[in-house]
């Protein structure tokens, strides 16, 4: 096909879906506003049902959690996968020969990342613990913690970094998450009779320990992320930056 | 709709514009952090703060890095021309 053909089909193209989105957003309710069934419903169900006061984190845990276990066992998989790929092209090169053209951490990027890393691992791990109560939970959290792992690499603690993220460790916790969460599914279905019912207390609203299985979830959820972008990324870092070593 | 939503719905369009016109993968890795953290900010303006948290990280570091780390291991395997 000619570039001239190729832009009037792109420029055609673009006019339709450009028609077809302006219809679309003319239907839908004005920002902030929602009056559908699910807006009005949904809050009030978790708030009163389940003591939960994060309405995003109650769908995500308990009104939809079957859907949550299988974006687990996804990234589970995923995590899986990537780590077998990039392994397995582990011998392709000999030694770390290609190190010395990197230019040296400047000094300022060692010590923003070296103060920082705490500070993001206690977020993590707040954003995962209050998940049920404030915007976050097992995935944002998760994320978070994975990042802290990031801070330590751009400090250049290469050695360090040796010792954070023991790759059988980090596999053993990343399946341990995923198995917390399909135990807490199997306790629905042996203690209340259905999958991921949520069979613990809910508690008092707006208090740590509330929702029952809400946070119990998050945390598993927490970890598994945590550990499977741990992997990916250390996977990662150990093919390209310190050389293919066994 | 505020000012404020305006002005971050303008930065997601020109971020999102320069991601796709940036040619070279490491820039256009660059470019496509700075929209997603303009995503970010869009998503929290638009009172959605739960999917904003993940997509600070999710999209600002982690996509970019995965990307670079890609690139740079390909480079790497174009360096050493298989001698077998």
């Amino acid at each position: 096909m000619s570039r001239r053909a190729r832009t009037l089909l792109a420029v055609a193209a673009l006019a339709g879906l450009a028609l077809v989105l302006a219809v679309a957003l003319h239907g839908l309710p004005g920002v902030g506003d929602p009056h559908g069934p699910n807006a009005r419903s949904v809050p009030v169900v978790l708030a009163k049902e389940r003591h939960a006061a994060n309405a995003v984190n109650g769908v995500t845990y308990d009104l939809r959690a079957t859907d949550t276990l299988g974006e687990e066992l996804i990234l589970f998989v995923a995590a899986l996968g990537a780590a077998v790929l990039l392994r397995a092209g582990r011998g392709e090169q000999g030694g770390g020969d290609t190190e010395d053209d990197t230019p040296p951490t400047s000094g300022a990027l060692r010590v923003v990342g070296a103060v920082l890393v705490g500070p993001v691992l206690v977020l993590g791990g707040y954003v995962v613990t209050h998940g049920h109560l404030t915007p976050g939970g097992g995935f944002q959290g998760g994320v978070i913690l994975a990042a802290a792992l990031l801070l330590v690499y751009a400090a250049g603690q290469l050695v360090a970094l040796e010792r954070v993220r023991p790759i059988d460790l980090v596999e053993a916790v990343e399946a341990t998450g995923a198995l917390a969460f399909a135990l807490v599914a199997l306790g629905g279905l042996i203690f209340s009779g259905a999958l991921l019912a949520n069979f613990l207390a809910t508690g008092t609203l707006g208090e740590l320990l509330s929702a029952g299985t809400i946070p119990v979830l998050s945390v598993a959820t927490g970890i598994e992320v945590t550990a499977a972008l741990t992997l990916i990324l250390s996977e990662l870092l150990d093919q390209t930056l310190v050389g293919g070593r066994g | 709709m505020t000012v404020v939503q305006l002005v971050a719905l303008a930065a997601v369009a020109v971020g999102g514009t320069v991601t796709v016109l940036v040619r070279d993968p490491v820039r256009q890795a660059m470019a496509a952090g700075i929209f997603g953290l303009a995503l970010a900010v869009l998503f929290f303006l638009f009172e959605a703060p739960d999917v904003a948290l993940s997509q600070i990280v999710v999209a600002s570091v982690a996509v970019p890095l995965m990307v670079l780390l890609t690139l740079a291991k390909l480079r790497r395997d174009d360096e050493e021309p298989d001698d077998e």
